[in-house]
C-alpha cells in the first residue's frame, strides 16, 4: 500500500510551500511593518496599496522597488515539477535551481539595498544611484525566504540525498540557515566592525591599535598599578574554574559516597543557579559584607577599626563566582562520580587495596576527565559572567564589563567593544575547544546498559572528614546568602534603618482595584510582563530548535555532521555580551532589523538557550536504542511519523528539562539582554541593574526574590503539566502471568 | 473478527553484486550475489563482523548499497529507503516501543498502510491471535517476560504481510529453553503462510534447524550456500567444516583415486571415501566427532588424553601424531581411562575429504 504513496505524482508539502512563496509574495506586506510584528493596524491603513504595507506583487505593480520583480521568476520555476515523478531528475534540478535562484536574490538585493539606497559604492558606480531604498524584511520576505528554503531542501532530497528523505533534509536546511543568521552572521559582522576606522572604511591599524591597549594586556598589577582587562578576567576565571571544581566535587563525594544523611537537601543546591539571576548573589554578599554590610560592621565595632570596601573588587566577583557555579560544578562531578563502576572499585578492594588506595589509584583517575570538564565549564561561565562583576567589581574590570562600558558609556566606540569581544571569545572558544578535542575522547564514565549491581565504597575517613567540613561549610554559607536575599527585601533602608517594612514590595507590585478592572500600579509590573511574555514564546521555539538538532545529530548521518554539530554548540561558548553586541552591530540595519522589538530578545534567548535543548535532548535521545527508528521505519512510517509518533512521546522528560530550562534562563539573562533591550521592552534584569545602579538596593532585591519564587513555581508547574512518562514501570497485573 | 486473515504477498529477493562500505576501506559486503526463493526460509550465518547484518539490513534498507543491485520481487529496490519497501524486520532487542499498549504496536503498521481503524484494529488482534497472545492487547511492552515481547515483535512485523520478513538474531535474548520453542514457532508460521523470511543468527544449530538454505558468510563474503544436509555433509572447504558443527581437521594424503573414490593414508591407515574431485597429493579430511570410531586392533596409533563424562555420551580428546582430535562416544558404562593406548578409526560415511588450503 505503501508502495502506491511513493510514487505519488502530487506531494503536498510541496504544493504547500509552493503556496507559501506566492502568498508571501502576493499577500502579506513585504517590509517590516513599523507599529510591531504582532499589531494588525496595516490591515486598515491602506493595505495593500500603501508603500509601507503593501505586499511585493503591489508594490511592482505600481512601478516600485522594482528590484523584488526578478523574485518571480524562481516562484513561478516549481509549478513546471508539478506532475512529474519524484524519480525524475528535472524535479530535482528545477526545485534546487528555484531556491537557489530566489533564496539568493532575496540574500542579494536585501544586502545590496539598504536604507540609503546601496549599501557598496561599485554598485553605485555600476548602477548609477539608485533613487531609492528599502527598510527590514517582514512577514511577506520571510515566508517568501522560508519557501525558497525548503523548495530548495526538497529538490536537495529528490537527488537522492538522505536517501531521499525530505523532513530531515528540510530540517538539516533550517537549522543551518538559522544558525548562520542568527551565530555566524552576527559574529563575523561583529569582527569586521573591529576594523573599521572612524570615517568608515577598514583597517588593520586600528584593530592592532585598539588590541595593543594598555588597558587590555598591561601588566601593571606586577608592582601595584592596575593589570589589564584581559588579565583580570583570566585571573578571575582560572581562580574561579579551581574553586568551583573542588568544592563542586567535595560536594559530590558527600552525596555518593558518605554516609551523610541529608543528601538530599544537598541534592537541592543543584536547582538554585537555575532559578537565581547572576547577580542576586552579589546583591547579598553587599548585605552581608558591603560597606554598611552587617558582618562587616560587627567585625568593625569588634575591632575598633573602620569598615572597608575590601569587598568590591577582586575578591567580591571571586566569591560570589564560587557561590553561583559551584552548583554548577556539582551537578556535573555528581554524574561523574557516579559514573564510575562500582564494580571496578570493587574489583580494586577484592585485589587488596584498602579504601584509601582504592580512591587514589582507581576512582580517581577515572573522574579525571570529569574534573576538566567542570572546570573548563567554571573558567566560561565565570569568563561570560556579567552580573557580579558589574555589581561587585569597583576598579577590578573585567571584559564583560568592559564591553558594555565600550558600548553604552560616553565613550561609546563600537570597535573597542567588538575587539574587547574577540578577546572573550578568543579565551572562551579555546576552552570550549579543549573540552571538546580533548576531554570527548577521554570519558571513562561508561553507563553500559547492563546492570551493575555494585555499591560505591564510601571514602577514607582521613578524607571524608574534611570534604565533609568544607561541603558543610559551604553549604551553611550558600543557605545564609539565600536567607539574606529573602530577609534583605523586607528591610526598609539595609544598615540604617532596620525595620522591616513591604514597602519595597509594595512599590514594585501594588495593584488597584478600580471600576475598569486591574491597574498594575507597580513600578516593575511593566518589565516583570514583559520578561514572562517573552520567555514564554523564547521557550517552545528552543526548545523545538534544540530537540530537532539534537535527533539530527544522534540519529542521522549526513555529510559535515562535525561541523554541524561544532556550529550548533559553539553559541554555548560564546559570551552573552559578545552576543548582545554582535546582534546591535548586525541587527540594527536591513535586511533584518530588528533592534528595539520583542523579536531580537526572543531571538537571542533562542541561541543562548539551544545547547541546552541540543544537550539536553541529545543526552536522552542515545538512551532510546536506535532499532526502535528502524522498526518504525520498516514498518512503514516516514522520518517524520516516527519523530512524532515515536521519539517525541518517549522524549518527554527531555521536552520539560529544555522548556523549563529555557523559559528560566530567559528570565535570569543579563548580559546580552542589557544590550537589547528598549523603553518598550524591558527585561526584569535589566531593570534590577538599573535599581541597583540608583542604589535602589531594597526594590532590586525584593524584584529578585520575587523572580526567584515565581522560577520556582513555573519548575514545579511545567512539571505538572508535561507529565511523567510510563516506561518501563512492571505493574502488579503484569508480573503475575508469563509463559 | 471478520475476514482479516494474514496472508502472504511472498517475493523472492535478489542481490546482484551488491557491495557496502562504510567510509573509505571498510568493506563490510563485499560483491556478493544472492538469491532468496519465493516462500523459503534462509538463514545468513557467520562469525560476527562477517557482514551477515549488514546484508540483512540492505534487504530492510536501514542501509544503502554502494554498487550492485538489489531487487525483491520485480522491482528494483536498490534506492529506496526503508519507509518504502514492503519488508518488515523483528530487531535482535524487539523494539517495541515502551510508550505503546501492545495492541498499538502491533497496529503501529497498518495505520500507515492506508486501512481503515476497524480494520487496523481487527488485523492486530488476529496477529496477536496467530502468535498466541490473545488477551494481551492493552499489556505494556514492559509488563511482558522476554519471551512474550519477542513473540509481540514477529506479529508487528507479520501484520504487514510484507514480502520479506526479516529476523536479525531473533533468539538472542532468550534463555536457552525457551529458544527451541521460539524457533519452532517462527519456522511453523513461516511455513503455514508461505512467507520469505531471511535470518541471520551467529547461531551454527539454530541455523541448521530452521532453514531451507544456509548462506554461510565470511569476511564480508558468501563462503557457501546450502541446505542445512549440504552444509553440514558436504562443506566446501575447511572454514564452512569447522563453523558448520564442529569437525576434526587431519592432514592426509591421498594415494589413490579410482572412479568418484579416493584411498587416503594416514599414518599408514588407509580409508576409502568419496573423492569430491580431489586427485593425489596432500589433503584436509573432515570428521565429525561423532564419526569417530575408538578401538583397539585397527586404526591410526592415538593415545586417551582427556575423558569428559557429559551424560548422555563421553566426550575424549586425543593425541597422537595427527595432534589433537575430539570424539565423542555413546558407550558411557565403560569408559576409557586417561592415557590408554587406542586405535583411531573413521565412520563409513561421513568424513568428507576437503582441499589443502
Amino acid at each position: 500500500m505503501h508502495v502506491a504513496a511513493s510514487e505519488r505524482t502530487t506531494h503536498p508539502v510541496l504544493i504547500f510551500w509552493i503556496i507559501a512563496g506566492w502568498v508571501g509574495f502576493g499577500i502579506l506586506p513585504w517590509y517590516g511593518v513599523e507599529d510591531g510584528f504582532w499589531s494588525f493596524e496595516w490591515l486598515l491603513n491602506g493595505y495593500p496599496f500603501d508603500e509601507d504595507f503593501a505586499p511585493a506583487a503591489f508594490l511592482i505593480a505600481q512601478g516600485e522597488k522594482l528590484w523584488l520583480a526578478p523574485l518571480v521568476i524562481p516562484l513561478a520555476l516549481p509549478l513546471l515539477v508539478l506532475g512529474r515523478l519524484k524519480s525524475d531528475p528535472l524535479f530535482a534540478r528545477i526545485l534546487i535551481l528555484t531556491g537557489a535562484l530566489g533564496f539568493g536574490w532575496l540574500i542579494a538585493q536585501g544586502f545590496g539595498i539598504g536604507i540609503r539606497g546601496f549599501t557598496f559604492d561599485w554598485l553605485t558606480a555600476l548602477f548609477g544611484d539608485l533613487g531609492d531604498r528599502q527598510f527590514g524584511m517582514g512577514y511577506g520576505a520571510m515566508i517568501c525566504a522560508t519557501a525558497f528554503l525548503f523548495l530548495f531542501t526538497q529538490g536537495i532530497a529528490a537527488r537522492g540525498a538522505i536517501n531521499g528523505d525530505v523532513f530531515v533534509v528540510s530540517a538539516i536546511g533550517g537549522v543551518i540557515v538559522i544558525v548562520t543568521a542568527f551565530v555566524f552572521f552576527p559574529i563575523a559582522k561583529m569582527l569586521f566592525a573591529a576594523f573599521v576606522t572612524e570615517d568608515g572604511s577598514y583597517s588593520i591599524t586600528v584593530f592592532f591599535a585598539k588590541f595593543m591597549d594598555n588597558r587590555l594586556w598591561g601588566v601593571g598589577c606586577l608592582w601595584g598599578a592596575r593589570c589589564g582587562v584581559a588579565w583580570n578576567s583570566l585571573f578571575l576565571a582560572i581562580a574561579v574554574g579551581f574553586l568551583t571544581t573542588v568544592l563542586g566535587l567535595a560536594f559530590a563525594l558527600v552525596v555518593t559516597r558518605s554516609g551523610f544523611r541529608y543528601k538530599r537537601a544537598l541534592r537541592a543546591l543543584t536547582v538554585l543557579p537555575i532559578i537565581t539571576p547572576p547577580f542576586v548573589i552579589g546583591l547579598a554578599l553587599i548585605l552581608l559584607f558591603g560597606l554598611s554590610g552587617t558582618v562587616t560592621v560587627y567585625i568593625a565595632d569588634l575591632l575598633g577599626v573602620r569598615p572597608t570596601r575590601w569587598l568590591y573588587g577582586m575578591p567580591g566577583v571571586l566569591i560570589a563566582q564560587t557561590l553561583a557555579f559551584t552548583p554548577i560544578a556539582f551537578l556535573v562531578l555528581i554524574g561523574v562520580v557516579e559514573g564510575v563502576s562500582p564494580s571496578m572499585e570493587e574489583a580494586a578492594q577484592t585485589l587488596r587495596a584498602n579504601k584509601w588506595q582504592v580512591f587514589r589509584t582507581v576512582s580517581l583517575p577515572l573522574m579525571r576527565p570529569g574534573l576538566a570538564n567542570a572546570f573548563l565549564l567554571g573558567f566560561i561561565e565565570s569568563m561570560a559572567d556579567f552580573g557580579n562583576p558589574l555589581v561587585l567589581g569597583g576598579n577590578f574590570d573585567v571584559l564583560s564589563t568592559e564591553i558594555f562600558f565600550a558600548i553604552v558609556g560616553a565613550q561609546y566606540d563600537q570597535g573597542r567593544a567588538a575587539v574587547l569581544a574577540m578577546v572573550l571569545l578568543f579565551f572562551t572558544l579555546s576552552a570550549f575547544y579543549a573540552q571538546r578535542a580533548w576531554l570527548g575522547k577521554k570519558s571513562y564514565t561508561t553507563v553500559s546498559g547492563k546492570g551493575d549491581a555494585g555499591v560505591h565504597p564510601l571514602m577514607p575517613s582521613g578524607l571524608a572528614i574534611p570534604v565533609m567540613a568544607v561541603a558543610l561549610g559551604w553549604a551553611l554559607f550558600t543557605a545564609l546568602v539565600y536567607i539574606m536575599i529573602i530577609y534583605g527585601s523586607v528591610v526598609d533602608l539595609w544598615g540604617v534603618n532596620n525595620t522591616l517594612t513591604l514597602k519595597h514590595y509594595v512599590t514594585a507590585f501594588s495593584v488597584r482595584f478600580e471600576a475598569e478592572g486591574i491597574r498594575w500600579t507597580g513600578a516593575a509590573w511593566d518589565s516583570f510582563w514583559t520578561t514572562i511574555t517573552i520567555a514564554a514564546i523564547a521557550a517552545p521555539l528552543t526548545a523545538a530548535v534544540g530537540l530537532i538538532t539534537a535527533y539530527l545529530l544522534t540519529r542521522q548521518t549526513f555529510a559535515g555532521k562535525n561541523a554541524f554539530e561544532f556550529g550548533t554548540m559553539l553559541s554555548f561558548a560564546i559570551p552573552g555580551t559578545v552576543i548582545g553586541v554582535s546582534y546591535i552591530l548586525a541587527f540594527n540595519v536591513p535586511p533584518i532589523e530588528i533592534t528595539g522589538t520583542g523579536i531580537i530578545l526572543v531571538i537571542s534567548f533562542i541561541f543562548r538557550n539551544m545547547p541546552v535543548g541540543v544537550r539536553a535532548g541529545i543526552a536522552s535521545m542515545s538512551q532510546l536504542d536506535k532499532s526502535l527508528d528502524e522498526s518504525s521505519l520498516t514498518l512503514g512510517a516516514n522520518s517524520w511519523q516516527t519523530f512524532r509518533r515515536v521519539i517525541l512521546p518517549l522524549l518527554r522528560p527531555a521536552i520539560l528539562a529544555a522548556l523549563v530550562y529555557s523559559f528560566v534562563r530567559a528570565m535570569t539573562a543579563i548580559s546580552a539582554v542589557i544590550f537589547l533591550v528598549s523603553a518598550e521592552y524591558d527585561m526584569a534584569t535589566s531593570y534590577i541593574i538599573g535599581r541597583v545602579e540608583n542604589n535602589d538596593y531594597g526594590l532590586a532585591i525584593a524584584y529578585s526574590t520575587t523572580l526567584i519564587f515565581v522560577m520556582l513555581a513555573a519548575v514545579g508547574l511545567l512539571q505538572v503539566v508535561v507529565g511523567r512518562v510510563q516506561i518501563g514501570r512492571r505493574t502488579q497485573h503484569g508480573s503475575g502471568k508469563s509463559t | 473478527m471478520s475476514d482479516a486473515i494474514i496472508s502472504s504477498k511472498a517475493a523472492p529477493v535478489r542481490f546482484e553484486g551488491v557491495s557496502k562500505r562504510f567510509g573509505k576501506d571498510v568493506v563490510a559486503v563485499d560483491n556478493i550475489d544472492l538469491y532468496v526463493e519465493s516462500g523459503q526460509l534462509v538463514t545468513l550465518l557467520g562469525p560476527s563482523g562477517c557482514g551477515k547484518t549488514t546484508t540483512l539490513r540492505m534487504i530492510a534498507g536501514l542501509e544503502m548499497a554502494t554498487t550492485g543491485r538489489i531487487l525483491i520481487g520485480d522491482r528494483d529496490v536498490t534506492k529506496l529507503p526503508a519507509t518504502d519497501r514492503d519488508v518488515s524486520m523483528v530487531f535482535q532487542s524487539y523494539a517495541l516501543f515502551p510508550h505503546m499498549t501492545v495492541l498499538e504496536n502491533v497496529r503501529y503498521g497498518l495505520t500507515f498502510s492506508g486501512f481503515d481503524k476497524a480494520e487496523a484494529r481487527s488485523r492486530a488482534l488476529h496477529g496477536l491471535e496467530l502468535v498466541g497472545l490473545k488477551g494481551y492487547d492493552d499489556r505494556l511492552p514492559s509488563e511482558l517476560s522476554g519471551g512474550q515481547q519477542q513473540r509481540v515483535a514477529v506479529a508487528r512485523a507479520l501484520v504487514l504481510e510484507p514480502q520479506v520478513l526479516l529476523f536479525d538474531e531473533p533468539l538472542s535474548n532468550l534463555d536457552a529453553k525457551l529458544r527451541r520453542q521460539v524457533r519452532e514457532d517462527i519456522r511453523a508460521i513461516q511455513k503455514d503462510l508461505g512467507l520469505t523470511v531471511v535470518y541471520v543468527t551467529h547461531d551454527q544449530e539454530e541455523a541448521l534447524a530452521v532453514s531451507d538454505q544456509i548462506v554461510v558468510m565470511r569476511n564480508a563474503a558468501i563462503a557457501q550456500i546450502g541446505t542445512p544436509r549440504d552444509l553440514y555433509e558436504a562443506p566446501k572447504d575447511r572454514f564452512v567444516a569447522d563453523f558448520i558443527g564442529e569437525a576434526n581437521l587431519i592432514a592426509c594424503q591421498i594415494v589413490g583415486v579410482e572412479g568418484d573414490r579416493a584411498t587416503i593414508d594416514i599414518e599408514g591407515y588407509r580409508h576409502t571415501l568419496p573423492s569430491r574431485g580431489l586427485s593425489d597429493g596432500p589433503a584436509t579430511l573432515a570428521v565429525r566427532p561423532s564419526r569417530l570410531r575408538i578401538g583397539e586392533e585397527e586404526g591410526i596409533p592415538a593415545t586417551v588424553a582427556k575423558a569428559t563424562y557429559v551424560g548422555e555420551r563421553m566426550e575424549y580428546t586425543l593425541e597422537g601424531g595427527f595432534g589433537q582430535v575430539f570424539a565423542v562416544q555413546d558407550e558411557v558404562d565403560e569408559p576409557l581411562p586417561v592415557g590408554r593406548a587406542v586405535r583411531m578409526s573413521f565412520a563409513g560415511k561421513g568424513p568428507v575429504l576437503l582441499p589443502d588450503s
